[in-house]
């Protein structure tokens, strides 16, 4: 009943979605405030039914009710309680699901806090998320039902959920990801409710600012999860592998970066108009190019789902409904638009420029690495892969020149910046961030001309550049604790994710230089030294866990003859789905992991076992969650919240 | 020329510049980092009309089946060699380290390596999928000559299990 009560909700959500599409646009159109009115409420309703659906559908797979085809593939009843709660987004289905919840979810938000906004915006806006959230619903509902039932045979017992999702970071890593994903829809809805209009200024950019940020804190937060998450699980200590699901959702997280970047100068200056709405455009369409990756099975990859050429279809031509659509409207309404531009080409306007060429170039080669295979085979040239290097070294390319620029870019006044005045801090935070990396290397004693000396390099440019700028702006309040107050949130939030940077490229110079990895074959009582450390096998027994059998070594790890630390790595077997998963064993500390998974049994009693020492890899994700925590010290900031924010010099200047 | 068309120009020519630099560049890095992906039978027969074969030293990426009674394994290293095939020829793989979790007989499996002979592949990595029935979609395609449908998605028959 439970079941079927939950497709009925989203079966309702579908209706209030269709109204929701239809009434306020046209209410819009016709100048009637009722219809506009309507668009809180129906936001509101649709948001509660897809709650219910996702509540029914988390019933099932608590129940074990394997009647839902969903939940006997995807389930079984030894499963952890908690499992079998994330197994409810575990599949395509369920994942999608989650993804109309998140979505409906975000509307819901802008219905609830945009008391600010006029009417008519409003109503435009709530209403082009209604036709958003109509596509995802149709698609949840008639191509992929999570509810599906297998009556009247059914089986005893589900096949379990794949091992692979079976870890913490898998109850985290999809609802965070989404929430980015689909908060930049947004944006998107913000950016085509204004082309209708025809209005940008420093207010739509006030009002677009929080929710861009939002969208971006969730997907920064999501792809770090799920790069921990692919560290911990897939057992090999990889922290991102360039596979074209993680591109998917790099790919939206660029964009979004750069939409964040211009965003500022909208809002500041009144200029890069027409860029920020493009932008604000391709941060949703590239989410839904990712779901498209993802989702259609054109791509193959650790992660991508079951297949479907139909759901594929579906999906295309809704991405090319949405981008064509958009960009026909950019191209009707954007000749109209016109930026004061008064800027020198030394002044932060510029910088920002800078900033958005990088990222997007970024874009661009992450964008042609993925789908160029694809073209490739479609065009009958034969199978090729493209492989890490060819990312990396892009990479390496860009972050440097991207680097150097984030660490002058804060110091750069709008309008115009003379050089002189900044030749002398930024002579010191040179010297400073010389020190400090040279430091650091020489107190490892490893300074040699290699990628860790110019990630610290880079990273201590950054991160002391960033940290002074702040510290001088405080100054020019009078005394520090004076200017502590003074300053924005969002000038802290931007420090802060800008040190997160830096932290990011040192953790990833450092563990790319610096990783050891040794593949040893083990006998209990052998030791095998490692980057100083002595692993020694103690011991190797079966495994008996709730839903899967295997083999746990112990080791214990000395130092120079003194006790580290014992590590418990599994070889697990799952037993419904007949997989084996490595279960590695980590011991972290912020300078360096030891990481020891354990391979297969070989003939004379003995082990294969991989060890690793990697230095400085928890910083990539300390670098990911000091961004995040930026964007919502940046989201604190209280001008977001004023009711009828003041006009800026700008607006005056206009009028 | 007024500063303003001066600005113009100067970021036009900046945008331009970056551009030029940023395709060659990724042209370049692209042309070392593709990996051509055979079977066994196109490896030993070459691949498409021409019949191209892959050069001794060259990097590619060879998927098939792994022959059961193939696996070698050295007693003393993790060393190990083992045969793939698809419809015909045998193409040997050598490999040192640690094998993934799902490497078994008569399992479809990728591997990344470098040409060393006419038949021999020194792999630097060996992928399966973590999925029991999984084949690469490109043996499946030499295989059966059709295109490949993952186990999953075929409807199981209700209540077969």
């Amino acid at each position: 009943m439970i079941v079927e009560a939950g497709q009925l909700a989203l079966t309702f959500a579908f209706a209030l979605s269709l109204l929701l599409a239809i009434i306020p646009l046209y209410g819009s159109f016709v100048a009637n405030q009722r219809m506009l009115l309507l668009a809180k409420p129906l936001a509101l309703g649709q948001f509660l039914f897809c709650l219910l659906a996702m509540l029914a559908l988390i019933y099932a797979f608590r129940t074990n009710d394997f009647t839902v085809v969903n939940v006997a593939q995807n389930s079984s009843s030894t499963l952890p309680w908690y499992y079998q709660i994330t197994a409810s987004f575990g599949s395509h289905e369920g994942s999608m699901l989650l993804w109309v919840l998140m979505l409906a979810g975000w509307t819901a938000l802008v219905a609830q806090f945009s008391k600010a906004l006029p009417l008519l915006l409003l109503g435009r806006i709530l209403g082009i998320m209604g036709v958003i959230c109509v596509g995802f619903i149709a698609f949840s509902l008639f191509m992929s039902n999570p509810f599906e039932r297998s009556l009247p045979f059914f089986p005893v017992e589900g096949r379990d959920l794949n091992p692979l999702l079976q870890d913490f970071g898998m109850i985290l890593h999809p609802p965070t990801l989404y929430m980015g994903y689909v908060g930049f829809a947004v944006a998107f809805a913000f950016a085509i409710a204004a082309l209708m209009g025809g209005r940008f200024d420093s207010v739509w950019a006030r009002w677009v600012r929080p929710w861009a940020l939002a969208a971006w804190l969730f997907l920064t937060l999501g792809i770090m999860l799920g790069s921990w998450w692919a560290y911990n699980e897939l057992g090999w200590g990889g922290w991102w592998f360039w596979d074209p699901v993680e591109n998917a959702s790099f790919m939206p997280w660029l964009a979004g970066t750069a939409l964040i970047h211009s965003l500022a100068v909208t809002e500041k200056r009144g200029t890069f108009k027409s860029w920020t709405v493009l932008l604000a455009l391709a941060a949703f369409a590239l989410s839904l190019v990712g779901a498209f990756l993802v989702r259609s099975g054109v791509l193959v990859s650790v992660h991508s789902f079951a297949t479907d050429p139909g759901r594929g279809m579906y999906l295309l031509v809704f991405l090319l409904l949405v981008v064509g659509g958009s960009l026909l409207l950019y191209g009707m309404r954007m000749n109209s638009v016109r930026s004061q531009a008064r800027y020198q080409l030394f002044s932060r306007e510029m910088m920002l420029w800078g900033n958005n060429i990088f990222l997007l170039t970024a874009c661009l080669i992450v964008f042609l690495g993925t789908l160029f295979p694809l073209f490739h085979k479609e065009l009958g040239l034969g199978s090729i892969s493209i492989g890490e290097p060819f990312f990396n070294q892009m990479f390496y390319y860009l972050t440097i020149p991207f680097a150097l620029m984030l660490g002058l870019g804060p110091w750069v006044r709008w309008k115009q910046q003379q050089f002189t005045p900044l030749v002398k801090p930024l002579g010191l935070v040179l010297v400073a961030a010389l020190i400090l990396a040279l430091g650091v290397l020489a107190s490892m004693q490893s300074v040699q001309a290699n990628l860790a000396l110019l990630g610290m390099l880079l990273g201590a440019w950054v991160g002391v550049s960033a940290l002074a700028e702040v510290m001088l702006r405080m100054r020019q309040f009078g005394s520090v604790t004076q200017g502590l107050t003074k300053l924005n949130a969002s000038h802290y939030g931007m420090t802060l994710a800008h040190i997160g940077f830096a932290v990011l490229v040192i953790g990833v110079a450092m563990t790319k230089t610096y990783t050891e990895e040794r593949d040893v074959r083990m006998q209990e009582g052998d030791t095998a030294t490692l980057a100083g450390y002595q692993f020694t096998l103690v011991d190797v027994y079966e495994l008996d866990g709730p839903n899967y059998g295997g083999q746990a070594a112990e080791l214990d790890v000395r130092k120079d003859g003194r006790y580290v630390t014992h590590l418990h790595a599994e070889k697990r077997f799952y037993r419904i789905q007949r997989t084996i998963m490595t279960e590695a064993a980590v011991h972290a500390r912020l300078s360096r992991d030891l990481y020891v998974s354990l391979g297969e049994e070989l003939p004379g009693n003995a082990w294969a076992l991989r060890i690793q020492v990697k230095p400085f890899v928890r910083w990539i994700w300390l670098g990911g969650l000091l961004m995040s925590l930026g964007a919502l010290l940046a989201l604190a900031d209280k001008r977001y919240r004023r009711k009828t924010p003041p006009a800026t010099k700008q607006e005056v200047a206009n009028a | 020329m007024q500063p303003r068309r001066q600005k113009r120009l100067f970021a036009i020519l900046l945008v331009i510049g970056l551009l030029t630099g940023a395709v060659a560049a990724m042209l370049y890095a692209l042309q070392q980092n593709i990996d051509l992906f055979y079977t066994p039978s196109q490896l030993v027969d070459g691949l498409g009309k021409d019949k191209i074969k892959p050069q001794v030293g060259q990097r590619l990426r060879i998927g098939g089946m792994v022959v059961a009674g193939s696996v070698k394994r050295d007693p003393e290293s993790l060393k190990v060699s083992f045969d793939l095939v698809d419809t015909g020829p045998l193409v040997t793989v050598i490999y040192e380290g640690i094998l993934p979790d799902l490497f078994r007989e008569g399992q479809g499996i990728v591997a990344q390596g470098v040409l060393q002979d006419a038949t021999t592949i020194k792999a630097s990595e060996v992928l399966a999928k973590h999925d029991e029935e999984y084949m690469p979609p490109e043996v499946a395609e030499a295989l059966k000559g059709i295109k490949h449908v993952p186990p999953s998605q075929q409807q199981p028959a209700s209540g077969s299990y």
